[in-house]
């Protein structure tokens, strides 16, 4: 047997004075890190196994169990830490392209976290949401330059087809095939309920989820899976993927174990076969591309449902930001490098791509200079945590935000981030049918209600303190920001001020 | 009236809600005082077969032929719960031969013991639907 270089990442810690041998940590871990073995007084544990994704904590009814940080550890180096030395001793051993699940983890500046918000005071009184009206209602879309009139003097509606949010909150694409059956349909009712839109990420739409296409956006990635007009003309609006944060400049790959029944169906690709997304769109390779597949999209909906660009938040992203704006397309989706992924390549992951602040700081002032912010909406995510978060988007310059890891961890994620591994435990990125049953939906639904009704009020709590009364007063409002411990340059490119100043 | 029902499509097979059966009829406010080192004694049992499970309790039927078979009348309704009184059950178990669901089992001390939808435990409603994590277990009037 060749040598384990590397000892088990956690220790599950279980009480033997409170566990009573019920044996739900066994038959609810898909790693099989408990086991009972029969003549033994308690059941067994092997830490090697363990993914900490809680399942077993959480399901124990005597709260007998926990997951602790192994203790052992490799001599102290500020320099090679044990997370790098592990990798490389699993790289020595397979020879392969280390992959990770969910975002970028690594000790990066968050910036939302650097940002204060403002109160009103004696002028500009704050108001009390609970008494007085508040609107959280947004629109996304193209804004027509100017006002037409026909030869009666009336004016013509110019609008653009628009998409109409109770709150400025979407959920961002997770296919289905990277998710189960049973997440999407959570996510696609409590977009219904929640009137806002769900994403359908690169998996095409499952044909018991047409019924919420009002409420459904269409995503077409460089695989083009299950592709067709019904498809297009379903949701809402369609979403061109160009690139994701959590692996810029790279396409995807869902494993062919993945493609079982009905995602093979939806996809339209034969079951057990790779479905690898390339890394480039094939047909795009400048803005001029980009708007023929723009215009392509729009023909074949009749022009009735905006287009939305996606592009992942890169170095330059406020030049790309600036040719997508002049593309036909009527909002630009800007993914920063913390944003979620059922799969990345480490490295790609934790070392690709810009903080989102900073870009949508940056996209905004740049297509206001050029006098073309009105073109599209701007649209960010890439770990959108909470509604502060929320509110210092908006302040910041965007329209709306796209949540995906928020919206799984109120459907049980744990941020194990071994999404990868196809074993989720809490049913949701998996297509196990054992482990897809765990998320029954109706209870899953009503958990994404809940976050976002309870993001709503906060929202509404925080616009109320500025004496804000519409979000749309907020949008943009860099005034309303203040940086903390922030240098002069950081300050620059957001916008802001420093606290005090 | 309202009574435990089953959603096979939902159920884990993770027996949590025999175990919350076991600690509501062992009563105490800590599971693992009650039950640590007790072979957990339920009204609800999970069946399995493979990847298919299914937890499995009393129906309160209206024509309950556990009750028609009970030879001492210790088997009787209250409000359609169907419900033993120990101190009449002689024990011949022959409601347990006659309930087609197995929903009724002799308990370790004699008598006869089924699922009497918690209405004598402390917290009064069904300990197994609570306990249920994935609302596969629910408590509902549908009419029956």
């Amino acid at each position: 047997m060749p040598i384990n270089y590397i000892y088990s990442e956690y220790e599950i810690v279980r009480n033997s004075d409170r566990c009573i041998n019920c044996r739900a940590c066994e038959n609810q871990c898909a790693n099989e890190a408990h086991y009972f073995a029969e003549g033994s007084e308690n059941t067994l544990c092997d830490d090697s196994k363990c993914v900490n994704c809680h399942r077993c904590v959480s399901l124990c009814p005597t709260h007998a169990l926990k997951i602790i940080k192994n203790g052992n550890t490799y001599k102290d180096n500020a320099n090679w830490s044990d997370r790098t030395i592990n990798e490389l001793y699993r790289q020595a051993s397979s020879g392969g392209v280390l992959l990770s699940g969910m975002g970028n983890p690594e000790n990066y500046p968050v910036y939302f976290d650097k940002l204060l918000l403002n109160a009103s005071q004696v002028t500009n009184p704050s108001i009390d949401p609970l008494r007085e009206p508040m609107e959280t209602k947004v629109s996304l879309g193209s804004r027509p330059g100017e006002i037409e009139r026909d030869e009666k003097g009336c004016i013509k509606n110019n609008l653009p087809p628009q998409l109409s949010l109770s709150m400025p909150v979407m959920f961002s694409a997770m296919s289905y095939g990277s998710i189960s059956y049973n997440a999407h349909e959570s996510l696609a009712r409590a977009a219904q309920e929640l009137g806002i839109l769900y994403n359908t990420g690169e998996g095409g739409l499952h044909e018991d989820f047409y019924k919420y296409g009002g409420n459904t956006i269409v995503q077409i990635a460089s695989g083009r899976f299950g592709v067709h007009p019904q498809y297009l003309s379903s949701g809402a609006a369609i979403e061109i993927k160009m690139g994701q944060g959590a692996k810029p400049g790279i396409g995807g790959h869902l494993p062919g174990t993945k493609i079982v029944g009905d995602v093979s169906r939806t996809r339209m690709i034969p079951e057990g076969c790779d479905a690898i997304s390339p890394a480039p769109h094939h047909d795009i390779y400048s803005i001029e591309d980009l708007r023929q597949l723009v215009y392509s999209l729009k023909e074949v909906t009749e022009y009735k449902k905006p287009v939305i660009v996606k592009i992942a938040a890169v170095h330059n992203v406020s030049a790309i930001a600036s040719g997508i704006a002049r593309s036909g397309a009527d909002i630009i989706a800007i993914d920063g490098f913390r944003g979620g992924t059922g799969a990345a390549p480490t490295r790609i992951r934790d070392n690709v791509g810009i903080p989102i602040e900073l870009a949508l700081a940056s996209v905004d002032q740049r297509l206001r200079d050029e006098g073309i912010r009105g073109n599209v909406s701007v649209v960010i995510g890439g770990s959108v945590r909470s509604s502060a978060d929320i509110v210092k988007a908006v302040a910041l310059g965007a329209d709306c935000v796209y949540i995906g890891t928020a919206a799984l961890l109120a459907l049980g994620c744990h941020l194990c981030r071994t999404c990868h591994s196809g074993k989720c435990n809490w049913g949701i990125a998996t297509q196990m049918p054992t482990l897809t049953k765990r998320m029954n939906p109706d209870i899953g639904y009503k958990r994404l209600v809940n976050l976002l009704t309870a993001w709503k009020h906060e929202i509404k709590e925080m616009m109320g303190g500025m004496g804000i009364n519409s979000i749309e007063s907020l949008k943009g409002n860099r005034l309303m920001l203040r940086g903390v411990g922030l240098n002069e340059k950081e300050l620059e490119i957001l916008g802001i001020k420093h606290a005090g100043g | 009236m309202k009574k435990v029902y089953v959603n096979e499509k939902w159920c884990l097979g993770c027996r949590l809600c025999e175990y919350y059966c076991a600690f509501a009829a062992a009563g105490g406010n800590d599971m693992a005082k009650a039950l640590k080192g007790v072979k957990p004694n339920s009204r609800i049992k999970i069946e399995k077969h493979g990847d298919i499970s299914f937890a499995v309790s009393c129906r309160h039927c209206k024509e309950a032929l556990c009750l028609r078979g009970c030879i001492t009348g210790a088997l009787g309704v209250t409000d359609g719960v169907v419900a033993i009184d120990h101190e009449r059950c002689v024990s011949c178990y022959t409601c347990v031969l006659l309930c087609p669901y197995g929903a009724v089992s002799p308990s370790p001390e004699g008598p006869a013991q089924k699922c009497e939808l918690c209405v004598k435990t402390t917290d009064g409603s069904p300990a197994c639907v609570k306990g249920c994590p994935n609302r596969a277990i629910v408590f509902e009037d549908r009419g029956e």
